[in-house]
């Protein structure tokens, strides 16, 4: 379902990804784990087609199109689907109304014939139940007022609606509390079909508990510097990134030496490794010191 | 120059002897009618020296040669009741070139209230000591030729009287329809006793193409605990001058809530104020204008808080597109003594075209010490990142614009309470949107 092959992705001039090979089939479900700053909300972006990266190198095949060719929103109705990690508010619009106008684009784009606001309403009735979602957020303005976990459960309600082949999840556990993060991920794993697959982009582990993946990708300086099946998850959840990224670390060394945004990146890898690794002190987190 | 021009040409001195002959009233009636032409001799139009006026130039208007209207017109429109919504299709007045029509008004259901000819009104016993009181109180004719001109044509309009206590259910709307290349000059006065409530929606719109100059004044005043709902509507066509103006005076504890759209006219300029100088009163004075080519919106507000515990809300929302150039200054005052005020104000404004512009000033004036004000102004294009999302989930980019674009416009448009305008209004928006992605 998804090729990609050695793509290179920058920002503002800044190489993120330096070669990334992944391989998703239909029925699978991926987990992309790493630090901050290794560049996996990056991989979720380029494939959503953020227009502020920049692809520098490789290709990326959906279904044997090329995926970077189409614009975000062809490959919306094509099926592909990012849950943003910061669900966007709009203003002025309800729910319902984007979503039915997001459903009806995907339909008329395969020839089908658009759902009227009753017939809509129905569907969206039944969708609802897969997060547990109120009626009441069906009229309020999209994400305006929402917490943080009800933005996230939006993100899950909008798959649920628009039945995406391939859907990536970034980083959708962050700022969800234990029952949030149950219902976010149960809303997935009813949607999950041997026809469809998912890409979970996670720092922590926690979510793979409730999403099982197939197979595990560790990122560290914009490369996969590690896979594996579900187990590897644990072994990182024991271990921390440290023994992964210490592989990479003269990558984290290099940006280091850059002001501003470059450090403090910096700084919230090294925050993460003490947390994870007590007492183990690697090349990196010695530098920040 | 633009006061030259009028002082040569004369024609309003002319206009308002046949004026004086055909409508004679009641003294004081005369009096403030010629008071007002004296001074509209002495001052003129407005010029762009006049600070009020320096982004809104009426020097165009001398060239139209828009004439007085008069006199009432032979007017055949068929489906005037195209006008009314169906919220208000029996209490529906229909005011052309300035003149109340009667024969084209429905009056169903107002049994309670008095809505009747203003000139009438002036003259009625029952009536005219209300209408001194207040007529020209609130609109000053002393310092803008416009209001000047406006209170020395007075021969016709609309007198709205809602008695103590009465509680109006039908909103009532009155239609101002201009026929011709004429310069009309539509005149409301609102009084609403103590403890009433009532709707109120006043439609602006054109019979034809051919441009007109309305010169519109509406004068409320709102007794002790009375609640007035106000929805303004201009959507006169590209060729229009509209000049106008909304001053309401708030009793103890009253309420008034105006959203002002306004969506048509060449050049369109509104003066709004609301005067509150009883304890207590609260008020939403909100709006959106939308403008595209060639189209001119001012709106110039001020909110006067004169005594303490009074409630003020403004939201002004602009759309303009194309080379339309838009202006927004609202003042509010807090007296001396106007404690506990709450005053809060926004103007936000969407460009749509890098050859669209806009002048907002939000002003603040306090001379109390324990108030609550709070003011800003935006001027922004469409956020990318919003944007992306819309893409993201399917949405092509013009889809994507035109709805972010109406949400801006919705904040404004889904506090109207009459369910027919607010999706008159959003298609209004989105034909617009439309429009510009096919042209």
């Amino acid at each position: 379902m998804l090729e990609i092959r050695n793509l290179h992705a920058a920002i503002d001039g800044n190489q993120i990804l330096k070669g990334i090979n992944l391989t998703v089939r239909k029925g699978e479900v991926h987990a992309i784990m790493g630090p901050n700053g290794s560049g996996k909300s990056t991989l979720a972006k380029v494939l959503a087609g953020h227009p502020q990266y920049e692809v520098t190198a490789g290709e990326v095949l959906y279904e044997g199109r090329n995926l970077l060719e189409m614009p975000p929103d062809e490959r919306a109705r094509e099926g592909v689907f990012m849950a943003f990690q910061y669900p966007i508010e709009v203003p002025g619009v309800s729910n319902a109304q984007f979503l039915r106008l997001a459903y009806n684009e995907k339909r008329k784009h395969h020839g089908e014939e658009e759902l009227d606001p009753l017939e809509f309403k129905d569907l969206l009735k039944e969708r609802a139940k897969v997060v547990e979602m109120d009626a009441s957020f069906m009229s309020r303005s999209v994400n305006e007022g929402f917490s943080g976990g009800e933005k996230k459960r939006n993100e899950i309600l909008q798959m649920a609606v628009l039945e995406p082949k391939l859907a990536v999840l970034d980083e959708t556990d962050s700022g969800l509390d234990i029952d949030a993060l149950r219902v976010v991920a149960g809303g997935v794993n009813q949607l999950l079909t041997p026809e469809n697959a998912i890409i979970v982009v996670t720092h922590y582990q926690r979510l793979l508990n409730y999403i099982v993946p197939h197979y595990v990708h560790v990122l560290a300086g914009g490369r996969i510097a590690r896979e594996g099946g579900k187990e590897l998850a644990l072994e990182l959840e024991e271990k921390g990134y440290d023994w992964i990224t210490s592989v990479a670390s003269h990558q984290a060394e290099a940006r280091w030496a850059e002001p501003s945004l470059g450090s403090s990146v910096f700084l919230r890898v090294c925050a993460v490794n003490r947390n994870a690794a007590i007492g183990k002190v690697t090349s990196s987190s010695a530098g920040a010191e | 120059m633009v006061t030259e021009l009028v002082k040569s040409d004369n024609q309003y001195q002319t206009a308002f002897r046949s004026v004086r002959e055909s409508s004679p009233t009641v003294p004081w009636v005369e009096l403030v009618r010629s008071g007002a032409i004296d001074r509209f001799e002495q001052i003129g139009f407005p010029s762009v020296r006049d600070e009020e006026w320096k982004y809104t130039n009426l020097a165009l208007l001398a060239k139209e040669g828009f004439q007085p209207a008069v006199a009432p017109v032979e007017f055949a429109d068929a489906n005037i009741a195209r006008f009314a919504y169906p919220e208000t299709k029996n209490a529906h007045l229909v005011v052309v070139n300035g003149f109340l029509r009667e024969d084209l008004s429905t009056k169903i259901g107002l049994d309670q209230i008095v809505v009747i000819d203003l000139f009438s009104a002036v003259a009625d016993a029952r009536y005219n000591k209300i209408a001194r009181k207040y007529l020209a109180r609130n609109a000053n004719y002393h310092d803008n030729g416009v209001r000047a001109l406006n209170t020395a044509f007075l021969q016709s309009g609309v007198f709205l009287w809602i008695p103590k206590n009465v509680k109006l259910e039908t909103p009532l709307q009155i239609t101002f329809v201009s026929d011709g290349r004429s310069l009309s000059f539509p005149r409301l006065l609102v009084v609403a006793e103590e403890n009433s409530s009532a709707t109120l929606i006043e439609n602006f719109v054109s019979h034809a193409d051919e441009g007109h100059f309305t010169n519109a004044i509406a004068e409320i005043v709102l007794k002790d605990g009375a609640r007035f709902e106000h929805c303004r509507l201009q959507n006169e066509n590209k060729n229009v001058f509209h000049v106008a103006t909304t001053a309401a005076e708030l009793g103890r504890a009253s309420s008034y809530d105006i959203t002002s759209v306004n969506l048509g006219a060449r050049l369109a300029r509104h003066d709004v104020s609301v005067v509150m100088d009883q304890e207590g009163a609260e008020c939403w004075v909100d709006g959106l204008y939308v403008a595209g080519a060639n189209q001119h919106t001012d709106t110039h507000s001020v909110i006067d808080h004169k005594l303490p515990n009074c409630t003020s809300h403004q939201l002004y929302k602009g759309i303009l597109d194309g080379n339309a150039r838009a202006v927004f200054n609202g003042k509010i005052f807090v007296r001396e003594g106007a404690q506990k005020t709450d005053a809060m104000q926004t103007n936000k404004n969407l460009l749509l075209s890098p050859q669209a512009r806009v002048d907002t000033k939000p002003q603040l004036e306090i001379y109390a010490d324990d108030v609550k004000c709070a003011h800003g102004a935006a001027v922004g294009q469409l956020d990318e990142e919003e944007l992306f999302y819309l893409q993201a989930r399917g949405l092509n980019p013009e889809l994507g614009r035109s709805l972010l674009t109406y949400g801006f416009a919705e904040e404004v448009i889904g506090k109207i309470k009459i369910d027919s305008i607010r999706s008159q209004l959003d298609e209004a928006v989105l034909t617009r949107l439309h429009t510009r992605l096919e042209a």
